[in-house]
Formats: structure tokens, sequence, C-alpha cells
């Protein structure tokens, strides 16, 4: 028998159907989740069903690392909330944390590395000098790579917390600068919905908008299984009638509605999710996103490596035009040499 | 690839390796373990390269848990490579106990605890201990029980560095020795087998009774050690102590209550048996 990356899609798609499975099918399963760290929310799913006793161990465990990971995420926002208490502009948190903040279901069992937020591009400055003066500081010290940041990028240069040792990234938008996609980084602030504790996470179309372009207009598709469940359990909680034309509009708005249609199309067709008839049409070229989505051997290790060539290339000709593409590279490439 | 699996206390590992040879060490030296069937973690012992699969064999350790600049290691240590990834899945991985840098052993049901810095020479006395009457239950990890407070044995390989593999072959003169591995990132090392006892044993808690804080290299003194002192110098000890939450902090304050401490300095084998010995009498 040989497993990839379905194996995972199916469990969380169906987990009671993991009653078929023999020891090497748990293996595989349990070793591909951790590896597309996706195994908290598999233990989530898996939560009530009889297992082996083995699985039943590691998927405490992975539980209990959730609760650490969610219990650190919502320290870590509250930790950037007080170092920017004399801030008057919103404060948006996003991806993993926003979920967890909000209490959404796609935050129960997530994995969460860094904090995100989002302010307003001509506040950097100021939300710069309150975390510095909080104790993060900047984690890359090369000038070129801090330049490039600040001239292309979406982001300011990744910070560090010194005691903390946690990253956070600030962001003015939700793609490059570099991207053709010009997405209305104001409008998203100004429709953003306030949390209890003065923080704020972007409004449900827009949250979905930046996963999607997060996935299919930014990356090379690594770690998109989880990207790709955070998209269901999105649509899942805010699927209603109202909201699909809704967020149609708004993602043409932001410029974003092909990559939000794939992923619509691909949330439905790997995790079976309720979307209406009319964005279920299958594009020709969705077969390659999900071959590369489920790249993995029972070992968790990437396969299909001319696929994922591919999408690495892709990903670096959705960042920038080709002959600043091809300057970074030279710059890149001359420094590592 | 191929593919070793072991059980170690209560911890089951899964080994891959493209090359054969390291995995034929590891499954003589273990096999009187028991094999699981679905392992907690898996790792992987990959060429860095496809050229160096062949010439000048380099192992790049990868698994479910990895450390982002973790240097190659040549062929020779690849049985090495794969005591270090499987330690770096317990200091990484493992939420179902505290976990102790620390290595124990146990008489009448009652474990002596001893950490410290890497040359304090925990790990030696402990595989000394070991041989001279006690049960031996890990020179790397203590796994502490989150609700009983219990010391869970993690007997895997004995791990000797440099002045230690001599001492330990002229002190378990029927142990079975891996192969002496020179000149490695952590010096001379040379694996040893646990002695059945342990191993047959390695499912059996054992109460807390003392810890110490051994110093190697200096003249025989005994100190006590301030609770206060203990509970930080533990967290600091504790790879999962943060991520445990409320229950490692209850488990780390039952243990700093309910544990006798003390610090002992040390100048040989001899020497530390001896004060081991008397504050066992004395404190546990």
């Amino acid at each position: 028998m040989s497993y990839d990356g379905m194996l995972l899609v199916d469990a969380l798609r169906d987990p009671a159907g993991t009653a078929r499975l023999d020891p090497a099918g748990w293996t595989a399963l349990l070793t591909i989740a951790r590896v597309e760290q996706l195994l908290g929310t598999l233990a989530r799913r898996l939560t009530g069903l009889s297992v082996p006793d083995a699985v039943a161990d590691i998927l405490a465990e992975a539980r209990v690392n959730a609760e650490y990971q969610r219990r650190s995420a919502l320290w870590e926002a509250d930790c950037a909330r007080r170092a920017l208490a004399d801030y008057s502009g919103k404060v948006v948190l996003m991806k993993g944390t926003a979920y967890v903040a909000a209490g959404l279901k796609a935050g129960e069992g997530r994995h969460i590395g860094d904090l995100d937020i989002m302010v307003a591009q001509a506040d950097l400055p100021q939300v710069e000098a309150a975390l510095l003066k909080a104790g993060w500081e900047w984690v890359k010290e090369d000038a070129y790579d801090d330049a490039y940041y600040r001239d292309h990028m979406h982001e300011l240069p990744p910070l560090i917390h010194k005691e903390r040792d946690r990253m956070i990234d600030v962001h003015h938008t939700i793609l490059p600068l570099t991207a053709r996609p010009r997405p209305d980084a104001a409008a998203m602030l100004a429709e953003a919905t306030a949390l209890t504790n003065g923080l704020y996470v972007l409004n449900p179309a827009d949250m979905l908008i930046h996963s999607a372009a997060h996935l299919f207009a930014d990356g090379e598709l690594d770690g998109g299984l989880r990207n790709l469940w955070d998209l269901h359990c999105l649509m899942t909680e805010y699927g209603d009638d109202a909201f699909w034309p809704a967020l149609a509009k708004r993602a043409a708005h932001h410029q974003l509605l092909a990559p939000v249609e794939r992923a619509v199309r691909l949330t439905h067709q790997l995790y079976g999710t309720e979307v209406p008839q009319g964005w279920r049409r299958w594009h020709r070229q969705d077969k390659h996103y999900v071959r590369r989505l489920t790249a993995r051997d029972h070992w968790g290790r990437g396969t299909h490596k001319f696929t994922r060539l591919l999408f690495y290339v892709r990903s670096h000709w959705l960042r920038m035009p080709p002959m600043m593409l091809a300057r970074h590279l030279w710059t890149k490439w001359r420094k590592s040499a | 690839m191929h593919e070793f699996r072991v059980q170690v206390g209560p911890a089951a590992f899964r080994i891959g390796s493209q090359w054969k040879r390291p995995l034929d060490q590891l499954a003589e030296l273990y096999r009187d373990y028991p094999v699981p069937t679905v392992p907690d973690y898996s790792v992987r012992l990959e060429s860095v390269s496809l050229l160096r699969r062949f010439i000048r064999p380099s192992v790049a350790i990868h698994g479910d848990y990895m450390l982002p600049d973790a240097a190659p290691l040549p062929l020779a240590q690849g049985l090495l490579a794969a005591e270090m990834a499987m330690n770096l899945q317990m200091a990484l991985g493992w939420r179902r106990h505290l976990l102790l840098h620390a290595s124990a052993v146990e008489k009448d049901g009652r474990a002596l605890i001893m950490t410290g810095q890497s040359g304090s020479g925990k790990s030696t006395l402990a595989a000394m201990l070991g041989h001279r009457g006690w049960r031996f239950m890990g020179d790397e990890f203590v796994l502490i029980d989150l609700d009983k407070g219990d010391a869970v044995p993690f007997p895997r390989l004995i791990s000797l560095k440099n002045e230690a593999i001599g001492a330990m072959m002229a002190t378990a003169l029927d142990g079975r020795f891996g192969p002496l591995m020179e000149a490695t990132p952590k010096g001379d090392i040379r694996h040893l087998v646990p002695p059945a006892d342990a191993i047959a044993a390695m499912a059996q808690p054992a109460r807390p009774a003392l810890l110490l804080f051994p110093s190697f290299g200096f003249e025989a003194t005994v100190r006590e050690v301030a609770p206060s002192e203990v509970f930080m110098r533990l967290t600091q000890a504790s790879t999962n102590y943060v991520a445990l939450g409320e229950k490692g902090f209850s488990t780390l304050t039952r243990f700093v209550q309910t544990v006798p401490a003390r610090a002992i300095d040390y100048r040989d084998g001899i020497e530390a048996e001896a004060l081991v010995n008397q504050l066992w009498a004395e404190c546990a």
C-alpha cells in the first residue's frame, strides 16, 4: 500500500473512515499530519472516536501541544497589544492568532507559529518604534534584505522578541508590493471587526480572501493542506446564502477573484466543503494543485520533485516582474557564493 | 529506505536510513527491547546529496522534530546520528510527562535523580551505579508522571564520552558495547547496552526520593540547595515545562516540595559512590 497526502485529506474529511486503517496506515497518517502541521487539527477531528491505544496517546499529546500554542499565541497578541497601547490606529490580528482570538473553528487544534498583525502603512514607523521599545529586535541585520523588505514587501522585516524568542510580522497589506494584484488594504482596515480586548480581526470575507491570496497568489504551496483546511473552516462557518455573492464582489474589488475561486474549488474538491453550485466548475489546472498539495510519502517526505519545482518557480514569478526577479536572484547568488 | 523500530520506556521510535549499517548496529544493541507497531516519532538518516550517499557519505538528521542548523555527521557516526535524532524528538516533542534532562537509578522502588550541565558526570554516575546494585533508569531524560509524580524510566543506550569509556569498560566487564566513534562533535563516544534488569523493568516507575546536582573535579563536599534554587534549575533542565502549562507547574512544585536536594562535588567514582550512599541513608 502506498500512501500520500490524500490519506490525511480523507481522515480530516471523514474521521470515522480511519477505522479501516492498519498500523502502517496510522503511522503514515500521523507522520504526514505532523509534517503538514495538522496533527492538532486531526486530533480534534478524531475526538470521541475509538482508535488504537498507541494512537490515542499520540493524539492526546497533540492536543496538549495545540493548547500550548493557543495559549502562547494569545499571550503574544496581548504583549503586542500592550506594546501598542499608545497607538491610536487599528491593530488587526491575522491568520492563526486571529482564528483563536475570534474563537473560530479554524483555530481549533491549529498550529500557530509567528504573530501576524496588520496596521496602516503610513503608521509603520510609529508601530515599529513602539515594538522596538518594548523589546522586539531585528532578525536580519543584512542591509540588502532589510532594504528589500522595506521597498518591495507587504510587511516589515521580521522582528523577534529578545526575551520570549517569538517572532512578529507587521503587515500593511496582504501581498508583496511587487505582485500584480493590488488589494485595497485601507478598505480591509476600515471594515475590520473589533474584538473585546481592543484588537481587531479582518471581516469574514477579507479573512477568507487573505487566506486564499496567501495560498494561491504568493507562496509555493508549502503547508497548503493546512491553509486549505483554514479555508474549509471559514467557508463552513461563514458560508450562508448572503455570504457568497458578497465574497465574489469583495474579492473582485481586491483584484483577487481568481485565487479565491481556486480556493473554493479545491476546498470543495478535497475537503467536501459545501459551496454553491456556481463556484464548483473545475479548472483544467486544478489537478496540478491537488498533485502538489498531496505530494508526501509515508515518511512525510516531499514527493513529485518536478511538480514542486514548477510551483517554486511559479511562486517567484507571481511575486515579482522578470527583470526584478533576475536582479534579486543575482544578488542573492553573489551573497551566497 | 531501511527501517528499524524500538520502544524505549514509554516512547516508540521508527528510524529510517538510506544506509543499512547504522540500523544493523541499532538492531544489535537494542535486540532485547520491545518492537512497537505505531511509533510516536519518526526520524530519518538521509544523505545530504545524491553524491554524498556514496562518496564520503554524510548523514543528515531529519524527523518529525528537527533543528534547522544540525550539522551532518560522517556515516561512521551514523549510530550517534540516530541516537541524537531520537533524543531530539523527546526534547522537542514529548508532552506526556514533565521531561527533565537528568539521569536516574532506582533502589527499593525509590529513585535517585541526578541533574547538571554536560560534564557534571551525571551520566557516568548513573551507568556506574547501575552496575553496582542499583537499577539503571536512564542517563539522559527522566520523565515525571503528571498525576502521580513518579519517575518513569527512559533507559536508552548509555552514551559514554571520553574518559568514561575506559572507566565503564573496567566496571561493566560483561557489558555489550557499541563501536568506538572517535572525534565526534562531542568527543569520543561509545554506547553501552543498559544492564538486563534495567531493560526488563523499563515500564516500572519509581518514587523520587533524592535529587543530586553533581559536579566532577572538585574536592568532596555536600551542600544544601534551597527549594527556590532547585525549582529554577529544574525549569532550565526541562524542555517541556512551559508547554505543559499548569500541569507542568504543579508537577514541578510537588517534586521540589517532596524531594530532598543536595549538591555534591567529587573527584572520582569511589568518592561519588560513598557520598551517594551516605546521602541516600540520611535523606531518602
